[in-house]
């Protein structure tokens, strides 16, 4: 059973219009974050959604926790419609979803000591019974995180703490109410480049426990080595998805394409055949026609202007695993 | 003679509550016209400082000693009298965040205007044409010149970033992390887009990042630091395929790249040393897989290794 | 592989605590040190007063508007008080009023910017067009109403001018709450499911706590400063007599015209004095605190040249 199935989920925002616009009556203009997403997470599994600023990938993980409300769709957590639930019914659920964010340097209070960060969710959800237990819950989920021998972190300030250090202390904050699934936005993009992989080592061993865990990155080269999934978003819609070796060796949509060409690689010798795309994504508010991606396709044609093309399995790929939303495909 | 060169620079910094930073340690290099020269390493090892100091940007808590030669003239020698006649002139930087930095309330097109008339090198109508031309040369069209940073993209704002470093025809360009904020398509744009001016200008470019692969990318020689000083210095392809300082070659093996077939990433344990304190030893000995009895006791010179430089006592152990 | 992470990396300055930064700052700048000095002398004689006032208050030991001698060293005041005694009783109430004035400002004016800036939408806007309405109050009037509808006393004068001041600690508090809310640890507690109140308590207050400090010291300056002037014009409580009240029962009595100098400058100077201290410790906080008024980076960047003494890493 999917821990998160995610349906057709619209999540717009109004633009401001400003006295002028209201007096002007000026057209109520909205930014389409999220227009129609779906997707699933299993247990164990993780999904890394993909692309640029502005795509929807972080509103998307923040619906999920419902700390943005959607218009339409419908999330699924463990087999219940989260849309749904009133604020005081999604209080026990909080503890079963967590968020990591992309700043340590930021997430953390600088004024608790990393005992009573990682020990606060378990005071807010009156959880792990005695202050014995709780203490007791806290070093674990200390040990968890690498962040051994656990007394010589308990009593530190943030300020005390590399960065890499920082984010485990969030992760294990994140831990301590054994969650099942975790959203990660961009857990390394703030750390030094010689810590991310031992961070994002630590995440993939969290899944035994049947943790499922949807990481929000840009980088595409950390999407293909650390999830199994990877989801590739434009304009507020997935338009690839696959399993991550899939999609990064066999991209059938041409912005997958697109974006794999132009990561810098790390060999000096390798040859680059960049396909830089001209200017940069429109403004979620005016959303082109048709397929959304064809004023920037390298290989647009005409129907591509008419028609909005469905996420489905391309002619070149027989798995049914991998999809994309091109008529070319 | 070099175009532009640092020799033996280092910068103390003051601390609040005593005592002294040493953040760039006799770090010494050359670039000659038209090279590019990568700057690499990780938060704190002391690249930006380093970029800074060859434009004499540093503020009165530094310290600054050595030499910056600008075509065999040291321009650091009489302070900032010596050093202001070549900022921008000849030597132009384009900072981090620079993208972020524009004055909000004026258009973009006049603040280059005033880049140019406070350097002396156009006034009025023909500083405006001026203008007009480098931000076309960036790939910013004249009509949108006239806008407001606000109305900009980021990586719109990033090309005019450099057109303005490039105002008075600078010989060397400084470029600190200038696609780190960016998206990896417009990232893209902007090394197409400095490969392209560097091309055409004969500009030489020292590339500040962390980002190896970029460096990769753009740059023909490149410097590794590590608190504060060079670790390996050389050519792009004798760093990646023939390393001669552990530190380098596990910076590589820490950037995932698309190509990998599954090969496990590396991460390097610990963290860089401070600096706040004399270091006995090579720095990166803590964490270092194959220090041996030698660098806990000394620390390792810069020296010749193969149409390298290394800082590394391996390279003298026979083989 | 385990990874074993080394002892924790480079000291950075230490967060201080609330208490540390405000004796910090005392430490650190002489404004604040002078400030702090001057200030605990004169609460010194005011708590002290009754032990350490050279005469009864009451008492007349002189004549009217007596010369000051070496007895009396600020001479007597219109009822033959040696003045010394009386700024020493005066400044007690002075400082008794401030203080609760203060106090209640900071209650009003806390709880507002607090709920302004972390509620923000309409309860915002509500609050702050109640702060605006406020704001416009003039203080002489309202005075002169309270004093006659329901008479001078100390307990109105604290109230009004509690009610005068608690908009401006109200709008620099909810300036802060604004910022401190939208900051990730915060956004966090609210993911795990933090309730309001400890969000309040435990993440927005301890960082909203040195500022608002800081303007209750300033707010303190404005409070005595506002009693004077109330008391001087004859609204304040006529049982009681503070600085201003001595100033003015001197004005009353023609002390100008008698040239009895010492029964009019002492009390105003000591007003002073106590108005300037408090501003020298709350600006020095202030600034301490808010890094933007800083100023010091805007200055032509000039590093320092140093002759170069060794090589590499053992450079001097």
């Amino acid at each position: 059973m999917s821990l998160i199935e995610v349906e057709n989920l619209v999540v717009r925002y109004p633009v401001a219009r400003g006295i002028v616009g209201t007096l002007a009556r000026r057209p109520r203009r909205t930014v389409h974050a999220v227009d129609g997403v779906s997707f699933s997470l299993r247990p164990g599994e993780i999904l890394a959604l993909v692309g640029e600023s502005g795509c929807g990938k972080t509103t998307t993980a923040q619906t999920l926790l419902r700390l943005v409300e959607p218009e339409a769709g419908s999330i699924r957590f463990e087999g219940r419609d989260v849309t749904q639930l009133s604020v005081r019914e999604l209080r026990p659920l909080r503890r079963r979803m967590q968020l990591i964010y992309q700043d340590p340097y930021e997430s953390l209070d600088p004024r608790l000591r990393v005992r009573q960060t990682v020990e606060e969710p378990l005071v807010v959800h009156r959880a792990g019974g005695s202050r014995e237990e709780r203490a007791r819950r806290v070093r674990e989920a200390l040990e968890r995180v690498e962040l051994v021998p656990a007394e010589l972190f308990l009593d530190r300030y943030p300020h005390e703490l590399s960065g890499g250090q920082r984010q485990r202390v969030a992760i294990a904050a994140s831990l301590v109410l054994e969650p099942r699934l975790l959203v990660a936005d961009e857990p390394v993009s703030m750390l030094d480049v010689s810590v991310r992989a031992g961070i994002l080592r630590l995440l993939d061993g969290l899944r035994d426990g049947g943790l499922g865990i949807l990481m929000i990155t840009h980088d595409l080269s950390t999407a293909a080595h650390f999830s199994d999934r990877i989801a590739v978003m434009y304009l507020g819609r997935i338009v690839e998805e696959g399993p991550a070796s899939e999609v990064v060796r066999n991209p059938q949509h041409p912005y997958t394409r697109a974006l794999l060409s132009v990561v810098p690689k790390r060999d000096p010798r390798d040859r680059m055949r960049p396909q830089i795309l001209r200017g940069e994504p429109p403004d979620a508010v005016r959303i082109p026609s048709g397929c959304r991606f064809h004023p920037r396709c390298p290989l647009a044609i005409d129907a591509c202007r008419a028609q909005d093309p469905p996420l489905e399995s391309p002619a070149a790929v027989t798995n049914g695993q991998h999809v994309a939303a091109c008529i070319l495909a | 003679m070099s175009l532009l060169e640092a020799r033996e620079l280092n910068v103390w910094f003051d601390l609040e509550g005593g005592g002294t930073l040493h953040a760039v340690q006799g770090v010494s290099f050359a670039l000659e016209e038209g090279e590019r020269l990568g700057l690499v390493g990780e938060s704190g090892c002391g690249k930006t400082t380093t970029a800074l100091a060859l434009l004499g940007l540093l503020p009165s808590s530094a310290e600054v000693a050595g030499e910056v030669r600008f075509h065999g003239e040291d321009v650091l020698a009489g302070g900032e009298e010596s050093v202001r006649p070549h900022r921008w002139t000849d030597v132009a930087m384009v900072f981090q965040g620079a993208m972020n930095s524009f004055n909000p309330v004026r258009t973009v097109e006049s603040q280059i205007v005033e880049a140019l008339e406070l350097h002396a090198v156009a006034e009025g109508a023909v500083a405006r044409a001026r203008a007009g031309k480098l931000l076309e040369s960036v790939g910013i069209p004249a009509d949108r010149a006239r806008r407001f940073p606000h109305e900009f993209s980021g990586g719109m704002r990033q090309r005019a970033a450099i057109a303005m470093a490039l105002a008075c025809e600078p010989s060397v360009l400084v470029a600190d992390e200038p696609t780190t904020a960016l998206d990896v398509m417009v990232q893209a744009q902007i090394l197409e887009l400095l490969d392209g001016l560097c091309r055409d200008f004969g500009l030489a470019l020292v590339l500040v990042t962390h980002d190896l692969p970029v460096v990769a990318q753009l740059c023909d020689r490149a410097a590794v630091m590590y608190a504060g000083e060079i670790v390996e210095e050389g050519p792009m392809e004798r760093l990646y395929h023939s390393p001669r300082h552990p530190y380098t070659r596990l910076l590589f093996a820490a950037t995932p790249d698309l190509a990998d077939d599954g090969a496990p990433v590396a991460s390097i344990p610990g963290a860089p040393p401070r600096l706040d304190r004399p270091l006995v030893g090579c720095p990166f000995r803590p964490r270092c897989d194959r220090a041996f009895g030698r660098c806990a006791e000394e620390r390792p010179l810069l020296r010749r290794v193969d149409g390298s430089r290394a800082a590394c006592h391996l390279n003298d152990v026979p083989a | 592989m385990s990874v074993v992470l080394q002892e924790p990396v480079l000291q950075e300055a230490p967060i201080r605590s609330r208490r540390g930064i405000v004796l910090e700052t005392i430490r650190r700048r002489p404004s604040a040190a002078i400030g702090a000095t001057l200030l605990v002398l004169v609460l010194l004689g005011a708590v002290l007063a009754p032990v350490l006032a050279p005469y009864d208050l009451h008492k007349q030991v002189g004549p009217v508007f007596g010369h000051p001698s070496w007895s009396h060293p600020l001479g007597l005041d219109d009822g033959g008080i040696d003045m010394v005694t009386l700024l020493m009783w005066g400044a007690r109430i002075s400082l008794v009023v401030g203080f609760a004035a203060t106090l209640v400002s900071m209650l009003i004016g806390g709880t507002v910017g607090v709920a302004a800036g972390y509620f923000g939408g309409k309860t915002d806007t509500i609050l702050m067009r109640i702060t605006d309405y406020f704001l416009v109050i003039p203080d002489v009037p309202l005075m002169i109403i309270v004093a006659a509808i329901w008479g001078p006393s100390l307990f109105h004068i604290v109230i009004v001018i509690g009610i005068l001041l608690w908009t401006s600690t109200a709008r620099v508090i909810r300036a802060q709450v604004k910022s401190v809310r939208e900051r990730v640890y915060v956004k966090r507690a609210q993911a795990i499911g933090a309730g309001h109140a400890r969000i309040v308590l435990r993440h927005v207050l301890p960082q909203v706590a040195p500022l608002l400090i800081a303007n209750t010291v300033l707010t303190i300056a404005v409070a005595i400063f506002d009693e004077t002037a109330l008391s001087f014009l004859g609204l304040g409580d006529p049982s009681r007599i503070s600085l201003g009240k001595v100033i003015e029962n001197a004005f009353q009595r023609a002390a100008i015209s008698t040239g009895a100098w010492w029964a009019i400058v002492p009390p105003g100077a000591l007003v002073a004095l106590i108005i300037l201290s408090c501003s020298l410790i709350g600006q020095a906080l202030e600034d301490a605190l808010n890094p933007r008024l800083r100023v010091a980076h805007l200055s032509a960047r000039r590093f320092r040249l140093r002759p170069l003494v060794g090589r590499g890493s053992e450079a001097l």
